[in-house]
C-alpha cells in the first residue's frame, strides 16, 4: 500500500510540475502599435464546408506552450536518456524489454475492453497475457502475436467515449503529447488504476518498482522516431492536431 | 493510452508488411530474384514499375535496390549562415541550417548533394544518395533544398524559387560547409556536385557560378532528374492535384478526409501521424494503384511542400501575402487560418501573385516570360552544351517533364546524358544501374551505356 500511495503521489507531482513548467514557458507577447495591413490572399471557406484543419482547440495558447515545453524536455532530458539506454543495450535486449513492457500493457487493455463490454477482445487480451507470460517467459517474447492472438488496444479515454463522453477540446499533455480533455482524464484514470493494481505493484520490492516505473517510458520513447519540429512544416502543430483527432475517432469506432 | 508519445507500442513494423508482400509478389512474377549488382550491369535495365506514377510514388522494393550500407556514419552540423539575422519568434525552433557530413578516413573527393523541392538533407532520396556516394569513396555533404523551411529561415537571401538566387544561397552555404568539413580535418582531394529534381537544376547554376568564383573548381557535376523549365514543371505538379481529385476540385476535402482516415485507421504511433511533403506518398498503401489517385498524391505532396514554402517565405519577408503585414506571430499564435490559406494556394498562385510582382518591383521592365526563362536550364544552354564536366541522369517517363523536354536535354547534353526508359520522377535513384552510372560519371570513369 505504501508503494501505491507513492506511485500516485509521484504521478500527481510529476503532472503538476510539468503543467507548471509548461505554463511558465508561455508568456503572452505584448501588443505593439505597428500598423497591420490585411494580407493579399485569404481563404474564406464557403458556409457549411468541412474544414479539416480546424479542430476545437480552446486551450491553444497553453497547448502550443506545452508543445514547446515537450520539445525542450525531449531534447534535453528524454532523448539523452533514451540514447544512453540504446547505447547500453543491444537491439535484441531492447526488443525483449519492449515485449516485457508491452505485456504489462495488457492489464490496461484488459480492464478497458471489459469496461466497454467487448468480451471477445477482453478474452483475447487475457489469452495473450497468459500465453506471453508463460510461453513467452514473463512477456520477454511475444508468441501470442506469432499465433495471431493479436493485441486489442484499449484505454480509458476510449472507455469514456464508449460511455458517451464528448472528447472536449484538444489538449497537449506535458511529455505525453497530443490528447483531448476526455482522453486527458482517461490518462489520469489509467495511471491511477495502474498505481493500485498495475504490474509495478505486483512485487513488494523497491528496486523492481523503480525499474518498472522508470524503464517503461524510456522503452516506449525509444520505439518512436518522432522528433518535435523536425517535419519541416511550419504547420506541424496543426497537422498533428488534425490527424490525432481523426485517429482517435477511428480508435473509438473500432 | 496508446496514442501518446510516451505510451506508444512498437507496432509500426507491421505497416511494412504490405510492402514486403508486394515485393515478394513482384519477385515471384518475374520468376526469380534479380541478380546481384555486378551481373545487372551486363543485363538490360529493368525497372519493376512501368507506370511512371507508380515509379514515382511507390518505393523501389529492396530486392531491386543497389547494395548499400544500412547506415553511413555521418555527423549533423548547423550553420549560422547570416549570424546577425533575427529569427521571427514563430520560428523560434529554427536555430541554424542543418546539414550532414559523412567523412572518409583517408583523402578523398568531397561531393555536395542538394535536395529536391521541399526536401531536407535527410529525406529518403538524400539518404540513398549519401550512401551511394560514400560507398563510392566520397566525403559527402548533404544540404536541404532552398525551398525547405529550415533553409528559408536560415539561409535564403530573397524569395525561394528564383533559381539563380537559390544557387547563390547554396553556394554561400557550401563555402561554409566546406570550412566546417576542413575544420573537422576532412582530407579533401577535389570537389564534385550533384542534386536531384530542383536540386539538379540548382546544381547547374552553382556550377556556372563556380566557374566565375572558383571556390571549388568542381571536377564533375551531375544533374539528376532536373526540370528543364521550373515554371512548366510546377504547373504540371499543381495540375496533378487539381485534375485528379475524384469529383473535381470542389470535392477535395471529402477526398482528403477519406485518404487521411485510411492512414489514421492504420496508425499506431505518432510517427505514422507526422507527415508533410513526400511522406504523404505513404497513402498509396491503402488504395489500389489507380493512376488518377497516384497523380493526385504527387500533386498533394507538392502542394504541401509549396504551402510550407509560401507561408515561411511570407513570414521571413515581413508578411503581406498570407500573413498580415506588420503582424508579429509568436510561439503561441494560432496558425490555423494561415495553414488553410496556404494549402489553398498553388505554387503558380504564389509565382503569379507574389513572386513575380516582387521581382518586377525591383526591375520594372521585367516580363513573366523573362523571369521564367531566367530560372530554367534554357538560360544556361550554351554553358551546358560546352561544359564537359556536367552530366545528366534522367528518365524518359519523368512525370514533371513537358513533351519535348527530354529531347531538348538530350540535344544539349549529347553523350553526357544518360536517359533511362523508366523510373518516373526520381523513383529509380537507388536502382543499381542508376547508382553505377552516377558513380562512374562522378568519378570520371568510362560510362558503359
Amino acid at each position: 500500500m505504501k508503494q501505491h500511495t507513492l506511485n500516485i503521489r509521484a504521478s500527481a507531482l510529476a503532472l503538476a510540475s510539468m503543467t507548471l513548467l509548461a505554463g511558465c514557458s508561455t508568456t503572452q507577447p505584448e501588443a505593439d502599435s505597428v500598423t497591420i495591413t490585411p494580407p493579399l490572399r485569404q481563404y474564406i471557406p464557403q458556409e457549411g464546408q468541412v474544414r479539416l484543419i480546424e479542430v476545437d482547440d480552446s486551450f491553444e495558447g497553453w497547448n502550443r506552450g506545452t508543445y514547446k515545453f515537450n520539445y525542450g524536455f525531449d531534447k534535453y532530458v528524454f532523448l539523452p536518456v533514451v540514447r544512453t539506454y540504446q547505447a547500453i543495450f543491444p537491439d535484441y535486449a531492447e526488443d525483449r524489454i519492449s515485449s516485457f513492457f508491452s505485456n504489462f500493457g495488457e492489464v490496461t487493455n484488459f480492464y478497458n475492453n471489459a469496461l466497454q463490454f467487448k468480451w471477445k477482445s477482453t478474452g483475447t487480451t487475457l489469452t495473450r497475457f497468459t500465453v506471453n507470460t508463460t510461453v513467452g517467459v514473463l512477456g520477454f517474447w511475444d508468441p501470442a502475436s506469432h499465433w495471431e492472438i493479436n493485441e486489442q488496444p484499449a484505454d480509458m479515454g476510449q472507455t469514456f467515449a464508449h460511455w458517451g463522453a464528448d472528447k472536449g477540446s484538444y489538449l497537449m499533455l506535458p511529455i505525453a503529447g497530443p490528447s483531448n480533455v476526455r482522453d486527458g482524464f482517461g490518462t489520469a484514470g489509467d495511471i491511477a488504476v495502474n498505481s493500485f493494481v498495475g504490474p509495478a505493484t505486483w512485487w513488494d520490492n523497491d528496486a523492481y518498482y523503480w525499474t518498472v516505473t522508470v524503464m517503461n517510458p524510456i522503452d516506449r520513447r525509444s520505439q518512436v522516431g518522432f522528433r518535435y519540429y523536425e517535419t519541416g512544416s511550419p504547420f506541424e502543430y496543426e497537422l498533428i492536431r488534425m490527424l490525432h483527432g481523426m485517429k482517435r475517432e477511428m480508435d473509438i469506432q473500432k | 493510452m496508446n496514442h501518446t508519445v510516451s505510451s506508444i507500442i512498437p507496432r509500426i513494423l507491421r505497416m511494412n508488411r504490405t510492402l514486403i508482400i508486394c515485393s515478394l509478389a513482384l519477385l515471384a512474377s518475374i520468376g526469380s530474384a534479380p541478380a546481384e549488382s555486378s551481373s545487372q550491369q551486363a543485363s538490360p535495365y529493368f525497372y519493376p514499375f512501368v507506370n511512371p506514377y507508380e515509379a514515382t510514388v511507390i518505393p523501389l522494393p529492396i530486392a531491386y535496390q543497389a547494395k548499400l550500407p544500412d547506415e553511413v556514419d555521418s555527423k549533423e552540423f548547423k550553420l549560422k549562415v547570416f549570424p546577425d539575422r533575427e529569427t521571427p519568434e514563430v520560428f523560434w525552433y529554427q536555430d541554424g541550417l542543418k546539414c550532414s557530413l559523412a567523412k572518409q578516413d583517408k583523402q578523398a573527393p568531397l561531393i555536395f548533394v542538394v535536395a529536391g523541392t521541399g526536401a531536407s538533407y535527410k529525406s529518403a532520396n538524400m539518404l540513398s544518395l549519401g550512401k551511394i556516394f560514400f560507398q563510392a569513396g566520397f566525403h559527402v555533404i548533404r544540404i536541404s533544398s532552398p525551398t525547405h523551411m529550415n533553409f528559408i529561415v536560415n539561409a535564403t537571401s530573397g524569395m525561394p524559387g528564383n533559381t539563380p538566387e537559390d544557387a547563390e544561397d547554396l553556394y554561400r552555404v557550401m563555402i561554409q560547409a566546406d570550412a566546417y568539413a576542413r575544420e573537422k580535418k576532412t582530407d579533401i582531394s577535389g570537389y564534385a556536385l550533384t542534386g536531384y529534381s530542383l536540386g539538379g537544376i540548382e546544381s547547374a547554376f552553382i556550377s556556372k557560378l563556380d566557374e566565375e568564383r572558383g571556390a571549388f573548381n568542381f571536377d564533375r557535376v551531375l544533374l539528376i532528374n532536373p526540370p528543364a523549365d521550373v515554371y512548366q514543371s510546377i504547373t504540371i505538379l499543381d495540375n496533378l492535384l487539381v485534375d485528379n481529385i475524384p469529383g473535381g476540385a470542389d470535392n477535395f476535402t471529402p477526398w482528403f478526409k477519406e485518404a487521411l482516415q485510411k492512414l489514421t485507421a492504420q496508425a499506431s504511433t505518432i510517427d505514422d501521424l507526422t507527415f508533410s511533403g513526400d511522406s504523404i506518398y505513404k497513402l498509396y498503401r491503402y488504395y489500389p494503384p489507380r493512376e488518377d489517385f497516384l497523380q493526385a498524391l504527387i500533386g498533394l505532396a507538392f502542394r504541401m511542400h509549396s504551402a510550407d514554402l509560401v507561408f515561411t517565405t511570407d513570414v521571413m519577408n515581413g508578411g503581406g501575402y498570407i500573413v498580415p503585414k506588420g503582424l508579429e506571430l509568436s510561439a503561441r499564435s494560432s496558425l490555423t487560418n494561415y495553414a488553410m490559406t496556404s494549402y489553398h494556394t498553388s505554387f503558380v498562385n504564389y509565382f503569379d501573385e507574389w513572386f513575380f510582382p516582387f521581382y518586377k518591383n525591383q526591375e520594372p521592365g521585367l516580363t513573366k516570360e523573362a523571369i521564367i526563362k531566367r530560372c530554367s536550364l534554357y538560360e544556361l544552354e550554351n554553358y551546358l552544351r560546352t561544359s564537359d564536366k556536367i552530366g545528366l541522369m534522367h528518365n524518359e517517363d519523368d512525370v514533371i517533364m513537358a513533351p519535348g523536354d527530354i529531347d531538348y536535354l538530350k540535344s544539349v547534353f549529347g553523350d553526357r546524358a544518360n536517359i533511362f526508359p523508366t523510373g518516373g520522377h526520381c523513383g529509380n535513384i537507388s536502382h543499381p544501374d542508376v547508382a553505377n552510372y552516377m558513380v562512374n560519371f562522378l568519378t570520371n570513369k568510362e560510362v558503359v551505356k
